[in-house]
């Protein structure tokens, strides 16, 4: 996948302005270094948080662009995580076995999370391009459903309830000293999560981002200008379950293990909600969203907590107080505010957007359009009328 | 063989539930053309009506005709309070509204009720009669088949023999010709939500007194089958609910009896997935129209 060549500077009013890839590239430093500068204010709870909301970033970024940009709705990635987090497990146990720990551990497990989640994705995208809007989402809640099942039937491999454990990674000697284990868990989700999440904005920008949308706004026309319809959106499907995928292995090095009662159907819900508030599609909307589904439910049981309420009203309203105020969020941003947070800060500045467009060539205005060069169109067109079953 | 012959007449027992609550997903489907995901949880809040009206009156069909009367209301708020709000523009916002609906719906059950199982009692033996010494249904499974058969005839008939039952086909079908014909659209469409979530209810008290009991969560795998039924027989199709059911339920009564309860979902599974990628659109769907 080769991303079309942008300029790299272009002058505005004289002076030299980074646009393109080197523009995302910068973007993802600085905020990754700020993330990481962050994590010296915050004490060790605080860091643990900041560590599961990198991991949910990289589920809830994969799901943005797979709803946003495809329009393909999955109820499932709950599973897909927990086939990231198996995959880092498995990865880990084995390697413990074979004698290596430390960093190398983390990245052959992590490399075990992303094949095996790749897979995963790979197998229901390719089930996922043929079906449409509520056919794809029964089936991918159907196997989120499934995944107990899964986990009990290979009870030998995925020890059933109960989940694998896997061995404690420590702080690496050299910054021993100087960081605690919570935060150094944080760094390296923040490190992860920015690697994926640049990975997937770069394809959102490229001419692959641009592939996916011509599918999702019209596929009949997308297909007659030579656009793989099923290969892009197997393709979103992989990409999406790989960053979820991802999610999941953080999880598990974050809390040395992995269960099915981890990733059932509310946490799966849990994540479409945070891609809907944060606003489909969008990035940065997925990581307010994240944020969102990690503090509230934090921040409500510490307001009920204090309330001082009986204790059978306290266990009642433990959790279901969330639940509630994420499904009205949910009703009340797809009804009202279809844009979600994203969409709202994007309207406040409009003009300011504009002035950007009309000076700088902006990613997908001026990218180049993604037909096949026109000597081979023709065959190509001809190719991409499908029978049913070539689908 | 006993055994065979016992799994067998339960899976359709059961089967029978699945294909009603199918063909309440169906009447939705066809009247509004939205999957509605809510569906389980209006469910599951209609029977907690009728368990406090059984626990009051003492009287279990006074339950179930409130049941009834709750889905038709439950219906009638969601289609008039929520779903009217769904943009149009986006295929899914219908079912994301589906979803939002289903985590307000069983955390305020939760909220109100708790998280226990109630058991719920029905005034019909659940143990299985002998014929000819082999365990065949239990009182309660032929009471269930009865029922779940009187329903779907009573809503064929309305839908083909009635003139409400042919505006409501016209108004799914055709809602603009319809409209200039007179016929209230909009009425029709709320009319059909009602229909769709009482029988929906009654399918979900008919089965939670065979499961554990009552929980917010209680209905949550008769959507999954009921979805898998729908699919496997076709959304458009009522004819094809009732097929789909029966095979559905006869599939996990089989492999529950054979191989293990834990192993029904990933049949149940792999069903969905061998139907979807052979016939996306379901067994019984009219062919789609080429959309290239």
């Amino acid at each position: 996948m080769t991303a079309p060549s942008f300029p790299t500077f272009a002058s505005l009013n004289g002076a030299p302005r980074l646009t393109g890839t080197p523009r995302l590239l910068v973007t993802s430093v600085i905020l990754t270094l700020v993330a990481i500068g962050g994590t010296f204010l915050l004490d060790p709870y605080r860091n643990y948080q900041l560590a599961v909301i990198a991991a949910y970033f990289c589920a809830t970024a994969g799901l943005t662009m797979l709803v946003g940009l495809t329009g393909q709705l999955s109820l499932g990635h709950a599973a897909l995580m927990a086939a990231g987090g198996y995959g880092y497990a498995l990865t880990a146990n084995a390697s413990t076995d074979a004698g290596v720990d430390g960093v190398a551990r983390f990245l052959v497990s992590l490399v075990g999370a992303v094949v095996v989640a790749g897979l995963a994705g790979l197998l229901l995208g390719l089930a996922a391009a043929r079906l449409r809007g509520p056919y794809l989402a029964g089936l991918t809640l159907a196997v989120v459903i499934a995944l107990p099942a899964v986990t009990s039937v290979f009870s030998g491999v995925f020890r059933g309830d109960q989940g694998l454990q896997i061995a404690y990674d420590g702080v690496p000697p050299f910054l021993r000293t100087l960081i605690a284990v919570e935060q150094w868990q944080a760094w390296v989700a923040i490190l992860v999560t920015s690697v994926t999440v640049t990975v997937l904005a770069g394809l959102r920008r490229g001419r692959a981002g641009l592939r996916m949308r011509a599918v999702h706004g019209d596929e009949t026309a997308a297909r007659l200008s030579g656009v793989p319809a099923g290969r892009v959106k197997v393709f979103a499907f992989t990409m999406s379950s790989i960053s979820a995928g991802v999610g999941g292995a953080l999880l598990c090095f974050v809390t040395q293990s992995v269960s099915p009662g981890a990733y059932t159907l509310a946490f799966s819900l849990l994540l479409l909600v945070a891609v809907v508030i944060g606003g489909l599609g969008s990035i940065g909307g997925a990581a307010l969203g994240a944020v969102v589904v990690v503090l509230l439910p934090w921040l409500i049981g510490t307001a009920t907590a204090a309330l001082e309420l009986p204790a059978d009203v306290e266990q009642r309203l433990s959790g279901n107080v969330s639940v509630l105020v994420f499904g009205l969020l949910l009703i009340v941003v797809t009804a009202v505010w279809p844009g979600g947070i994203a969409g709202a800060l994007g309207r406040r500045m409009p003009r300011a957007r504009d002035q950007v467009a009309a000076g700088t060539p902006v990613a997908p205005a001026d990218a180049p359009p993604p037909a096949v060069p026109v000597t081979t169109s023709t065959s190509s067109v001809s190719h991409s009328i499908p029978t049913e079953t070539e689908r | 063989m006993d055994r065979l012959l016992y799994l067998l007449a339960t899976g359709l027992a059961r089967g029978a539930v699945f294909a009603l609550f199918a063909l309440s997903l169906v009447l939705i489907w066809r009247a509004a053309r939205i999957v509605n995901f809510a569906q389980g949880a209006m469910a599951v809040v209609a029977t907690y009506v009728a368990f406090a009206v059984t626990g009051l009156t003492g009287s279990y069909w006074l339950g179930l005709g409130s049941a009834l009367l709750a889905g038709a209301a439950i219906g009638f708020a969601v289609e008039r309070g929520v779903m009217r709000f769904a943009p149009q523009g986006s295929p899914f916002s219908g079912v994301i509204i589906a979803i939002g609906l289903v985590m307000v719906l069983q955390s305020a059950l939760g909220i109100l009720f708790g998280q226990q199982h109630r058991p719920m009692a029905v005034p019909f033996d659940e143990r299985p009669i002998m014929i000819a010494g082999v365990p065949v249904f239990s009182p309660y499974d032929l009471f269930v088949l009865v029922v779940a058969v009187a329903v779907m005839a009573a809503l064929a008939l309305l839908f083909t023999r009635t003139s409400l039952g042919l505006q409501l086909r016209a108004s799914a079908f055709a809602p603009e010709v319809s409209r200039l014909l007179g016929v209230r659209v909009s009425r029709m469409l709320t009319i059909g939500w009602m229909l769709s979530a009482a029988v929906a209810s009654l399918a979900a008290l008919l089965l939670v007194p065979t499961e554990l009991g009552l929980n917010p969560h209680s209905t949550d795998m008769l959507f999954v089958y009921a979805f898998t039924v729908a699919v496997v027989g076709g959304l458009d199709s009522p004819p094809g609910a009732l097929i789909g059911g029966l095979v559905v339920g006869l599939v996990i009564s089989l492999v529950t009896g054979y191989l293990g309860s834990t192993v029904a979902p990933i049949a149940v599974l792999v069903l969905l997935v061998v139907v979807l990628l052979v016939r996306p659109g379901g067994i019984f769907a009219a062919r789609e129209a080429r959309t290239a």
